[in-house]
């Protein structure tokens, strides 16, 4: 099921380090930022930055096929909640966090409904299967859908 | 109290084996210390001055003894032979080595304890009444709501990179002995028409820049409550300012946004968060309540004390609390003993305490913020023998809320950001006034030392407050006054130019002078403040 594509020559969409948890074919084409994608209406990648309010796009998530979250920096955690946002908000195309994103940060970004990483350096592929394998229940709901304990509990 | 399930372990289990793989990349080096730095610092591993330092969750500040007992081996095992209880009743260990924090982890987890999320820019370790279930005037034991939001928070995915550190108190009396309304989230239980719900105060804080939260709401449901949390730490996550570490906490976000459009967006999120149905079911709240109900009592014990050794009746006076059951008492342990480094106890001390819970306190202990310890249920006619075992140990100090009862960070002795240090401060001050006698006359005189502008000793809150601070080179004290944590909260006042180390134990006692000169009947020294202001202060000071 991952897709480990080859890396792209020269300016490609991607780093070469994509890593996707989706059956469906990769976008292949760059995304644009919110504002230019706000005032298009043909674009279907979208990139979203720190600062941007990820509920402008809910409007037109249904001709998104990639929405691009970027970690600048990996401290920096809005991206979590834009992704929370946009499945919350039914969104079903591919969520990519993109920048720097890193192999002990994506057990976290799974479980906010990421399902495509595309890193400015490549995760190792043991580490990170071990890091995506590693938590055997999730205290809290998110967009994995994961059942939390609390509700196992009482089942 | 509380006890781990299968899942709980397997939670903590799996975090010491993912912490052990982070040590190992880290100490093979593909793991730079950039990288490594925030995933340590949720694991509670500080890089200090000297060394590494380990800050142990101890959950709404309950113990077993079979936990005290572990911290106590950890401390003879992997540290120096003590530890240090902190102002979010945790407890922390100064010399610790790299190599042996995943075997630290191990070691607590054998006891349902941990160092999750004790530090970083997360959802800390929730902190709460140290009389809880014991004290008269809770409407409920607080601590359940507590464990729930622990397990809430625990891992959270969304919540785990917000712009700075997070920390929630619980609280369900109107005696506010948590500082609640210093926290970034403080909740106080209440009760409504015979409903229970929680009031949720936003965005308070100690720092640099200290805070009193307001209220924004006064009443959420408890079957809303964590759907409420959620909303309120979106909010933080989305909007807080990450350009500025020292403008990044949630106060910062709730004074420039102001109180009213913070609680606006908090509602909106809320109304979205209860369609998206994250609450957990009631019947786990019930749960988690079986497991804090009350001991049992002894019916009619008796409520007589022998008062005739003057030492252990001044100690009684001092030390024991009203408890709801009759015949009990909450009794405090002080780890503040006259010239010594407060809130710090040996592995000795820790095993004894364990074992005095044990005998006296149904197997119970709690932290204080204040860096004592609780033995929350102690009948009455087991207080002598309580007593007499810690006065043995050097345990027996009688001086719980006076001007001994000192709050103190590490300081410049340990910790890399201090600017000054506390220890000896604190040392001094209580050694002058053991000295001089007027701690009796003084009564409640709450005194907090912080080594610099962060904080940790709480000099904000201070009756007295001292804050360390550097000028030129020179470790300088500054004098705050009319500070307090409890339901009264307020922001001391710094006197005027500060002192040298020896000025300010002075300054305290010149502080103290005026209060004795000028208190009238019952008044405490924050009551004497309140009414005749600075003035008075800082012409017996600078005059």
């Amino acid at each position: 099921m991952v897709d480990q594509t080859p890396p792209a020559e020269g300016h490609g969409p991607t780093t070469g380090n994509l890593v996707r948890y989706r059956e469906d074919d990769a976008v292949d084409h760059g995304a644009v930022t919110v504002d230019a994608f706000l005032a298009q209406t043909n674009a279907s990648a979208v990139r979203v930055e720190p600062g941007d309010d990820a509920r402008e796009l809910i409007p037109h998530l249904e001709r998104l096929a990639l929405i691009e979250v970027n970690f600048p920096a990996f401290g920096d955690g809005r991206g979590y909640s834009s992704a929370q946002i946009l499945r919350e908000a039914g969104y079903e195309g591919e969520l990519r966090a993109v920048g720097d994103v890193l192999v002990d940060q994506v057990a976290y970004m799974r479980r906010c409904g990421f399902d495509a990483f595309d890193p400015d350096a490549p995760l190792d592929e043991d580490d990170l299967e071990a890091a995506l394998s590693r938590w055997p229940e999730v205290y809290q709901p998110a967009a994995d859908g994961r059942t939390p304990i609390w509700n196992k509990r009482h089942a | 109290m509380y006890q781990y399930d299968q899942y709980d372990q397997q939670m903590v289990d799996a975090r010491v084996e993912e912490f052990r793989d982070q040590a190992r990349r880290r100490l093979e080096g593909t793991l730079t210390e950039d990288q490594f730095k925030p995933l340590r610092l949720m694991n509670g591993l500080y890089l200090q001055l000297h060394a590494y330092m380990l800050r142990v969750a101890v959950p709404y500040g309950t113990l077993s003894s079979m936990q005290m007992h572990a911290l106590a081996d950890i401390a003879d095992k992997y540290d120096r032979g003590y530890g240090h209880f902190t102002t979010r009743q945790n407890i922390q260990y100064n010399w610790i080595k790299l190599e042996d924090a995943a075997d630290i982890l191990a070691d607590l987890a054998k006891v349902e304890m941990h160092a999750i999320q004790t530090s970083g820019n997360c959802i800390r370790n929730i902190s709460s009444d140290h009389f809880a279930g014991a004290a008269a005037d809770e409407v409920t034991d607080p601590r359940p709501y507590a464990e729930l939001l622990r397990q809430w928070s625990s891992f959270h995915p969304e919540f785990s990179y917000l712009p700075r550190k997070f920390k929630i108190a619980v609280i369900a009396s109107d005696t506010d002995r948590a500082a609640m309304r210093l926290h970034d989230i403080g909740i106080q239980i209440v009760e409504k028409d015979g409903t229970l719900g929680a009031a949720f105060y936003v965005g308070g804080g100690m720092g640099r820049t200290p805070m009193i939260a307001p209220c924004i709401n006064e009443f959420v449901p408890l079957d809303q409550l964590v759907s409420y949390a959620e909303a309120c730490l979106r909010v933080y996550n989305r909007h807080g300012r990450r350009d500025n570490k020292y403008k990044a906490r949630i106060k910062i976000l709730v004074h420039e946004m102001g109180a009213e459009e913070y609680t606006r967006q908090v509602e909106e999120e809320f109304a979205h968060m209860l369609k998206r149905g994250i609450e957990p079911p009631f019947a786990e709240l019930e749960r988690i309540r079986t497991y804090f109900e009350d001991p049992l009592f002894e019916e009619g014990a008796s409520a007589d004390i022998d008062r005739s050794d003057p030492d252990f009746a001044l100690w009684v006076d001092r030390n024991t609390v009203a408890h709801k059951a009759d015949g009990y008492v909450s009794a405090v342990i002080s780890l503040k003993p006259v010239g010594g480094i407060p809130g710090d106890a040996t592995a000795e001390q820790m095993h004894l305490m364990a074992d005095l819970a044990k005998d006296y306190s149904f197997d119970e202990l709690r932290v204080m913020h204040t860096q004592n310890i609780v033995l929350p249920h102690v009948r009455k006619a087991d207080l002598h023998a309580l007593w007499t075992a810690l006065d043995e140990a050097e345990l027996g100090a009688p001086n719980l809320d006076t001007v001994e009862d000192i709050i103190a960070c590490p300081g410049l002795d340990y910790c890399s950001l201090a600017n000054a240090r506390s220890i000896p401060v604190a040392q001094q001050i209580s050694e002058r006034f053991a000295k001089n006698g007027k701690t009796e006359a003084l009564g409640q005189l709450k005194l907090k030392i912080s080594g610099c502008i962060n904080a940790c000793g709480h000099h904000h809150a201070g009756h007295i407050g001292i804050l360390g601070v550097d000028r030129k080179g020179v470790e300088n004290y500054q004098l705050l006054l009319g500070g307090s944590e409890a339901e009264d909260v307020s922001l001391a006042k710094i006197t005027g130019p500060g002192f040298d180390e020896a000025g300010i134990v002075d300054a305290v006692e010149t502080a103290a002078d005026v209060y004795l000169r000028e208190r009238q009947d019952g008044e405490r020294f924050l009551d004497t403040y309140r009414r005749i202001g600075m003035t008075p202060f800082k012409e017996a000071l600078y005059g």
